[in-house]
């Protein structure tokens, strides 16, 4: 393999040794990604767009580098971008045809701040439609490969963002995930993602889908790597009126902690019940109880926990995010930015805003803001969105409940391996059902990480450990997941995407 | 719960601004019957016992200071626009003739 192609393999935390001492460059960093990119996307499709500027601004960062400019670990680090966060320099749609080549005139919070921290931009990565999927097949723009088996979903929304870490295509992205978009593409891609607890990452300039529930998160291929980028893009930005003002500790010395840990004891885990569900693919079940077993034997104390609520939680988001989505969505009205599409003949305002949006969305986005209009009109509201924001008290409660007697919850990240391309895309209860695992944490703004812990006996494909902590307790997802990571990839001798088929290469 | 007939999808179509056609007015009055039906299940343990949460993290009185901030420039919010004449947004007709 060229150096090049060693370089795509490492991770970010070792790239940023090499950037630090100088045995690189960010242009060869940055150029190895981009004909990585050019060798493999055509056929992969993870990204909708790829910056013409990243190899200037990587230059620009080794010079700030050579005269001596103090800069942060991930200075000169490439990272992959999930379009439904606002860049300045490039189009911006959300996998919507109605945002088709929008450039927006500002850029999103986390994007900013990647780019204060000389992070390189490398493109948009692809995504369902305004975030409303959970495999791609709802992008208006086709859907991103699974790299592990061209046939099959690489999770969604952000299958792009997942896709590109998890192919070598970027050592980084920036994802965020509503019901899951960040959990289980890591789960079903064998990457690593964080939804951080609710208000730690700014949304402001994310394309909102359900503002009550959408967190921006970070993306990479070890914990390490995506604890980095969290300390890069959380803290508390006035321009989002959800952001904490809390204090974060560096989530990178959590995991530090947890990767030099020595035994779990002390530790008490509590496996949700509700969550470790018999009808879940034999293979992801197999998986999980292994990876509890292996946290026991390091001393970790494995406790059964019940959260009755939970079984309510996808009727709950159901109802909360079409409302929510309907109302946000409603900006999309051929007059600012955007489509238009003047319907034939002529007609009023309301008549060009109709004919754009039945021509710029896709059919998953025209039904949910149909059962969004439903849920939230006169005579329904109590009945469903009134019903929803109960139940999602009530699952705050069972997680008060979890938390008063354990230190972390997991439970399978996805309750399957990635499916193949079209087996569900005509049954939206089907897709919807698929959020089980990952829904909860949303409704209740707890932070939760998803991890690789093997491949599914029956089908060679990555299964994904889900842990969830306490509100503003991200740090014990860092530290428990580097050392189940370090744990696994001791007993492997290997990384789980080390075993990945090599993707083909265009010339 | 009032059964999801394709009126009601064509009238709330009409309220969120979209024209569908009448194929899909008929496959969506189908499918929201069943997504409707399934997420009713959220009445089941909605007692009025029980406070609803809006935001999971709730902050109250996020203010910020009371002085000038950055705005976009007119061209900046006019940047991205279908149609405009270079200060203000353009559109069709507001009122249809009939009124």
């Amino acid at each position: 393999m060229n150096s090049s192609g060693s370089l795509i393999r490492l991770s970010a935390s070792a790239l940023s040794a090499k950037l630090s001492s100088g045995d690189i460059s960010s242009v060869e960093v940055t150029q190895a990604h981009l004909d990585r990119i050019a060798a493999v996307d055509g056929d992969l499709h993870a990204f909708l767009h790829v910056s013409a500027n990243a190899l200037d601004t990587a230059a620009r960062v080794d010079a700030s580098r050579r005269a001596g400019a103090a800069l942060g670990p991930l200075a000169g680090m490439p990272i992959a971008i999930k379009d439904v966060l606002c860049t300045i320099d490039m189009p911006s749609t959300a996998g919507s045809k109605i945002l088709e080549g929008w450039i927006p005139p500002y850029d999103a919070t986390p994007v900013a701040l990647v780019r204060r921290a000389g992070l390189i931009p490398l493109g948009k990565t692809n995504m369902d439609e305004f975030a409303m999927g959970s495999s791609t097949e709802h992008s208006a723009y086709g859907p991103t490969k699974n790299p592990w088996d061209f046939s099959r979903i690489p999770g969604g929304s952000g299958g792009g963002s997942a896709a590109a870490v998890s192919s070598f295509e970027a050592p980084l992205a920036l994802g965020s995930d509503t019901g899951g978009s960040i959990r289980q593409p890591a789960a079903v891609t064998g990457s690593v993602g964080v939804k951080p607890t609710y208000g730690g990452v700014s949304r402001y300039g994310a394309i909102a889908l359900a503002s009550s529930l959408d967190q921006v998160g970070p993306v990479a291929r070890t914990v390490l790597d995506v604890a980095l980028l969290h300390d890069v893009i959380g803290g508390h930005d006035p321009r989002d009126s959800t952001s904490l003002r809390d204090e974060w500790p560096s989530f990178a010395e959590a995991a530090h902690v947890g990767a030099r840990a020595e035994s779990l004891k002390g530790l008490r885990i509590g496996v949700v019940k509700e969550l470790d569900s018999p009808g879940f693919q034999p293979g992801v079940s197999q998986r999980f109880h292994e990876a509890l077993e292996v946290l026991t034997a390091y001393g970790a104390e494995i406790v059964e926990v019940s959260a009755p609520h939970f079984e309510y939680s996808i009727a709950a988001y159901y109802v909360i995010l079409p409302a929510e989505a309907s109302s946000n969505l409603a900006k999309f009205d051929s007059v600012r930015f955007g489509l238009r599409v003047n319907p034939p003949g002529g007609g009023t305002v309301e008549d060009v805003m109709a004919a754009t949006r039945e021509a710029g969305f896709g059919p998953e986005v025209k039904r949910r803001i149909i059962l969004g209009t439903y849920a939230l009109s006169a005579g329904y509201y109590d009945a469903y969105y009134g019903s929803a924001q109960k139940v999602r008290t009530l699952i705050q409660r069972d997680f008060a409940a979890a938390f008063d007697i354990v230190d972390v919850l997991v439970s399978p990240a996805a309750p399957t391996t990635a499916f193949r391309f079209g087996e569900k895309i005509a049954d939206p209860l089907a897709m919807y059902l698929n959020d089980v695992t990952t829904i909860p944490a949303n409704l209740a703004g707890v932070p939760a990480m998803s991890l690789p812990i093997g491949l599914a006996p029956e089908d060679g494909l990555p299964v994904g450990f889900q842990i969830m902590a306490p509100a503003r307790a991200d740090a014990r997802l860092y530290t428990l997941g580097a050392t189940l990571e370090r744990l696994l990839e001791d007993a492997w001798g290997h990384t789980l995407l080390s075993q990945a088929p090599e993707l083909k290469v265009a010339i | 719960m009032s059964e999801i007939t394709t009126d009601v999808v064509a009238h709330l179509a009409d309220l969120a601004r979209i024209a569908l056609t009448p194929e899909e007015i008929e496959t969506l009055a189908g499918e929201l019957g069943l997504i409707v039906q399934s997420v009713a299940k959220v009445s089941e343990v909605a007692t009025p016992d029980v406070p609803a949460t809006s935001h999971p993290i709730p902050l109250v009185n996020v203010f910020r200071a009371d002085v000038p901030g950055p705005t976009l420039t007119t061209e900046q919010a006019l940047a991205g626009a279908p149609e405009h004449d270079g200060s203000r947004f353009k559109v069709s007709a507001i009122l249809g003739e009939e009124q």
